[in-house]
């Protein structure tokens, strides 16, 4: 057994036969022609042949694969018509005297170079795109149809990089895996397998030749390695592994498209928490009823002085109108404690965890509290935003939101800007919140309890301090009494009640969650699906009386 | 001749897709269509060109438009700076 080890970009196991996918390169010689009108011709009418072929390619991958991935053929046929690399190719005809073949194959490797060497992973992976459309017109111009991956069974594919043509070409039913020796995780080729959701490794640094071709592999993209003839017993053990994985997966996608609802007919949200705008593709795929919990710090982590409402108001706009009529609750500004940002210039503080920090910064410094909530008004037009205020601790602290609001909504009024009405709702994240959190019922729309602070607080353990483990007691039935306790205040005013902690996604209290009431769980993407399964499986009556 | 600044707000910047839908755009006018960026410049009509700047987010770029339909051209090509990058 053989062992090569990559980057995976999609996990999962492939067992089967290995096909080592070889390319024959466009030979090109440079010859003298007499007539460079009747060879620019030549050109043209390839080109044109080209463009064809690329729509083709396009349609058949908007039916496969998606708009999204079979944009690059429309991306290919722009580049057959872009100027510069007509002009380039027309003037080494006309100026040097030689055949087409030989002008391509120059200014394909001059345009692929301009991208290779530049400072930027994802321009410097086009060079491949610029590469594939030269060899499409030389095989046009040589009169060969190019290559085609045959394969009558179903492989793994390993290759030395894969060109996006040829993945579109592949006949996707055939294919159990791609093993690439180049290409990045930007490349085509990683897009393609995530879009199948097949396993997939690159950078591996197996050899293209009969001691791989032909024979029996396993691809495991959990940890990136591909095995060539496995012996006997291992190859049992990863058909184990393969079958519980796909147990797994057909059992969660059957739960796709459900109604989260227990079997004595409780409902429940199942909501997603992302960080980024880069997590809503998954958000999507996990089947998610909204977003319970948008945080907004990386929109000013990941800079050098403050964002401008404009930005903010774009990936406002953007999470709003990709989840389209479902709840997106974007968290205002919560930095301080383990969050810093150089350009707030901040004091150091002796206590962080119980210092200047989130709503305390905003009320503080209101300018920079107003930039972000006229953006989040704004968006409120484009979908159903809805904000929620962190670290409340007082009915003082809201109603100073609630001025502060006032006033932002009679500035964009005056300006006759657009905005909506979101709703809004605070965190329930500190024990002073929970014990009055009758109170604060009266003033917001909903509830969203912060279990990580919560317990942080109630408990006074740091969880960062792994000497405090013995202590530490997630289930700590103070916390539990806390979450009832506030869910409780909430129905008692008509309004909703979540969880969007850690703790929310903890299976083992999903039943006690549904029996206290809680309206909404936002979670990881990745752990709706398992919990939507526990709830289906739940009778909440039962429960309650098999706990008296 | 008319001007257009503006700042990338796109987390990719201006790569493959959204430059493919600019020429789309761009070569809906007569006039030319020149984005800049720290000095280089790129005709909005030629793919490569667009894509060799390496816009990246964050970045600032200048859109000039010189000719009969500037205006129009103007128009449209702004609007969809801000509402695709």
């Amino acid at each position: 057994m053989q062992i090569y080890s990559g980057k995976s970009v999609f996990g999962g196991i492939a067992i089967g036969k290995i096909s080592v996918y070889r390319k024959d390169e466009q030979q090109v010689k440079r010859t003298r022609i007499e007539d460079a009108d009747s060879e620019l011709a030549r050109y043209n009418q390839a080109r044109k042949d080209g463009i064809e072929q690329l729509q083709q390619l396009y349609d058949k991958a908007l039916k496969e694969v998606g708009e999204a991935n079979a944009a690059i053929f429309e991306i290919h046929q722009m580049m057959l018509e872009d100027d510069d690399y007509n002009e380039s190719v027309e003037n080494i005809i006309r100026t040097q005297m030689v055949n087409a073949e030989y002008a391509v194959a120059t200014t394909g490797d001059n345009f692929s170079h301009i991208f290779s060497s530049m400072d930027d992973d994802y321009m410097r992976e086009r060079a491949a795109d610029v590469k594939d459309i030269s060899e499409r017109l030389l095989a046009i111009l040589n009169g060969s149809s190019g290559n085609q991956i045959q394969a009558g069974e179903k492989v793994i594919i390993v290759a030395d990089d894969l060109a996006p043509s040829e993945t579109v070409q592949l006949d996707k039913d055939l294919v159990l895996s791609f093993v690439t020796v180049h290409g990045s995780l930007n490349s085509h080729t990683a897009i393609l397998a995530r879009t199948m959701s097949i396993p997939a490794l690159i950078g591996t640094s197996l050899p293209l030749d009969d001691t791989v071709d032909g024979k029996l592999g396993i691809v495991d993209g959990m940890n990136g390695k591909i095995y060539v003839d496995p012996d006997e017993a291992f190859l049992e053990e990863m058909l184990e592994k393969q079958r519980q994985e796909q147990e797994k997966k057909q059992l969660l996608q059957t739960l796709k498209g459900r109604e989260n609802i227990t079997l004595d007919g409780q409902k429940i949200m199942l909501y997603a928490n992302i960080g980024n705008i880069k997590d809503l593709a998954t958000v999507l795929q996990n089947d998610a009823g909204g977003i319970g919990l948008f945080r907004s710090e990386f929109i000013y982590l990941e800079r050098d002085d403050y964002p401008s409402e404009e930005e903010q108001f774009q990936i406002y706009k953007t999470v709003a109108e990709t989840m389209a009529s479902k709840r997106v609750i974007i968290r205002t500004l919560d930095i301080g404690a383990d969050k810093q940002c150089d350009y707030f210039e901040m004091e150091k503080e002796e206590n962080p965890a119980l210092g200047y920090r989130a709503i305390r910064i905003c009320l503080t410094r209101p300018e920079v509290f107003k930039t972000q909530l006229r953006a989040l008004f704004r968006a409120s037009a484009y979908g159903k935003i809805a904000i929620m205020y962190p670290m409340i601790t007082s009915v003082r602290e809201v109603c100073r939101i609630q001025e502060i609001v006032e006033e932002v909504k009679k500035e964009l009024l005056q300006q006759g800007i657009e905005f909506g009405e979101p709703e809004q709702g605070i965190m329930i994240e500190t024990p002073a919140a929970v014990l009055i959190s009758d109170e604060l019922a009266k003033h917001v729309d909903f509830f969203s309890i912060g279990t990580n602070d919560l317990t942080q607080y109630t408990l006074a353990i740091d969880r960062q301090n792994t000497k405090l483990d013995e202590f530490y007691d997630p289930h700590h039935p103070a916390v539990l009494k806390m979450i009832a306790m506030v869910v409780e205040s909430a129905h008692r005013e008509g309004i909703w009640a979540g969880i969007c902690g850690e703790l929310g996604a903890d299976l083992e209290l999903t039943q006690e969650f549904l029996s206290m009431g809680v309206d909404e769980l936002s979670v990881s993407p990745g752990s709706i699906l398992p919990i939507r399964k526990v709830v289906l499986e739940t009778n909440v009556e039962e429960y309650k009386k098999s706990r008296k | 001749m008319r001007e257009f600044k503006y700042v990338i707000t796109d987390q990719e910047g201006i790569h493959a897709r959204p430059a493919g839908e600019l020429v789309k755009v761009a070569k809906g006018f007569a006039c030319s269509i020149k984005l800049e960026k720290d000095g280089k410049s790129g005709d909005c009509k030629r793919i490569f060109g667009i894509m060799g700047l390496a816009v990246k987010k964050g970045q600032e770029v200048t859109l000039t438009f010189d000719g009969a339909d500037e205006d129009a051209a103007y128009e449209t090509v702004s609007k969809f700076m801000q509402e695709n990058l």
